[in-house]
């Protein structure tokens, strides 16, 4: 069904999809770190904006292809998501601490990223469009809407491979309570930097996308905290810790998203309400479904049944 | 199979641990007793890893296990339970124990078969889909011993696994105890119900301020002045 959509939608509601499943995937990354193993990583724009530099970078001076530019991209991030989960893990930083840890390197990545002149600095970098798939780039629009199902496709079932193997089982248990995993055998120093790892890697992967979507890269939004926060908020309000959490919160909050943006800021003067919206949000979510919405509609089935 | 030297451990002033040595045999069951604070449990974190100790060794089959992460001493086969009982709150029943059986089984069908199996043996198979935070005390000390239980280990040491439970409760923990170690798993045994320490353990090791202060057969402890003075005090005092 989602396959044959675009041939119905107008290309704005294509719009909205691909944001729905881009932000989907980004979710499902995260999900893997922050869901599964219970580590709250608020930085993960870190891994977006190098990602999305080295692809674009490497395409710009290097006329490398994106298609390959986005796994170096991948993998400049899981050595940065490396580096950040040793130092967390190494040091045994949990909750608050773990996430200011995070946040403190997205804001690093941000300044240092204003500050190279050889990546644009504050400027940033524009994508000239070209429309040539080879450079990741379409004269379809809805060639973009494919690539980020594909990408929230793909994210998903490394989800649940990782959900049905002991690595799933060894990250739940981690969230659940680390001293008691350790207790019975858990390594849980290696699985947190496995989690990490391959969630960085899926989140600089998705980089690639994000530059050549936008045709532009500016280190003030690419790392900047709004970003790490619309990461975060769907799989919360979706479900952190399921499968279908971050894919429930993207159909939720990105069209949402979208229309407050599109209602209040195209009028002037409201820029940023949706940003309240997510606030008020994500204090209900707090409040009245504290797993999350995929948990509450499993349980209201399994009471109507 | 367990032999532990000189093990020293400080908490800023506070000397918990002070030179112990003592040993547990093959198949053996050792009771480790001692008033409040004496010591017991830090004992248990420094022999499983969660703890650091300042000097001493603690020789495992053979192997030095001395500041080794839980989870390696684990996998040499020492698993440990808590004194406050830490299940898995939001996992089913048989999740948390197979989580404890993937370190033997890593695929995790094996695992689950490894724990369904230590479930029916402690009596909880029942409520093996139920999430762990709605079981009751004695049944959460229970999955504690089933988890353990389930990382297969050769030494077993049992925090206070019968603390807060009644008499009924007590007993089928005291058989079950009983009928693991008869399967060749020796077992190191905290506990204050005096009746279930006696008659399990075959030697009973004293701790007081961290300092081992008598150990023996069960009737020689209980009879030993010592003992008597540490949990009840001197007579002039």
């Amino acid at each position: 069904m989602l396959l044959a959509l675009p041939m119905v939608l107008s290309s704005y509601l294509v719009t909205v999809f691909v944001l729905i499943f881009f932000y989907a995937y980004l979710g499902q990354a995260w999900n893997i770190v922050g869901g599964y193993a219970g580590q709250l990583s608020a930085g993960h724009a870190a891994f977006v904006g190098v990602g999305a530099y080295a692809a674009a970078v490497l395409s710009l001076s290097a006329g490398l292809t994106p298609w390959v530019g986005m796994f170096v991209g991948g993998t400049v991030a899981a050595v940065l998501g490396g580096f950040i989960g040793f130092l967390g893990f190494r040091f045994g930083l949990r909750g608050f601490y773990f996430v200011l840890l995070t946040v403190a390197f997205a804001e690093m990545c941000r300044i240092v990223a204003n500050n190279l002149e050889w990546i644009g600095g504050a400027v940033g970098l524009y994508i000239t469009f070209t429309g040539n798939p080879w450079q990741f780039q379409f004269q379809d629009s809805r060639a973009y809407y494919y690539i980020a199902l594909g990408l929230m496709v793909a994210a998903t079932a490394v989800a649940a491979a990782i959900e049905r193997r002991r690595f799933g089982v060894y990250l739940s248990a981690i969230r659940e309570d680390e001293g008691a995993a350790e207790a019975v055998g858990v390594p849980t120093f290696r699985y947190k930097m496995f989690a990490m790892i391959v969630s960085s890697f899926l989140t600089g992967v998705g980089g690639t996308f994000y530059a050549f979507y936008l045709f532009s890269l500016q280190p003030n939004t690419v790392f900047g905290i709004p970003l790490s926060v619309e990461i975060i908020i769907r799989p919360i309000v979706g479900g952190a810790g399921t499968l279908f959490g971050p894919i429930v919160g993207s159909f939720i909050l990105s069209p949402l998203a979208e229309l407050t943006r599109f209602y209040f800021a195209a009028g002037g003067g409201w820029a940023g309400v949706h940003l309240i919206v997510y606030g008020v949000l994500l204090v209900v979510v707090v409040l009245f479904f504290p797993q999350g919405a995929v948990p509450w509609l499993r349980r209201l089935l399994r009471t109507q049944a | 199979m367990l032999d532990v030297s000189g093990l020293d451990k400080h908490f800023g002033g506070l000397h918990a641990v002070k030179n112990l040595s003592f040993t547990v045999g093959e198949r053996e069951i050792v009771g480790l007793i001692g008033p409040n604070g004496a010591g017991k449990t830090t004992v248990f974190g420094l022999l499983s890893g969660f703890l650091r100790p300042d000097a001493g060794q603690v020789i495992f089959r053979g192997r030095s296990i001395t500041g080794l992460p839980p989870h390696r001493v684990n996998a040499l086969g020492l698993a440990r339970t808590f004194q406050i009982v830490r299940p898995f709150p939001h996992l089913t029943v048989l999740r948390n124990v197979t989580v404890g059986a993937l370190g033997r089984h890593a695929a995790p069908a094996a695992a689950t078969q490894r724990a369904l199996a230590v479930l029916n043996e402690v009596g909880l198979a029942a409520k093996r889909d139920q999430p762990a935070a709605s079981l009751t005390l004695a049944e959460r000390k229970r999955l504690e011993l089933a988890r353990a239980l389930a990382t297969e280990p050769t030494l077993l040491l049992l925090d206070e696994v019968m603390a807060g439970l009644n008499a009924t409760e007590t007993e089928r923990i005291v058989d079950l105890v009983g009928a693991i170690n008869r399967r060749g798993v020796a077992v190191l045994l905290i506990e204050h119900v005096m009746r279930a320490v006696m008659s399990l353990s075959q030697r009973i090791v004293v701790l007081n301020y961290g300092e081992l202060i008598a150990e023996g057969r069960p009737e020689a402890v209980a009879n030993d002045p010592r003992v008597i003075e540490a949990y009840l005090g001197t007579a002039s005092a």
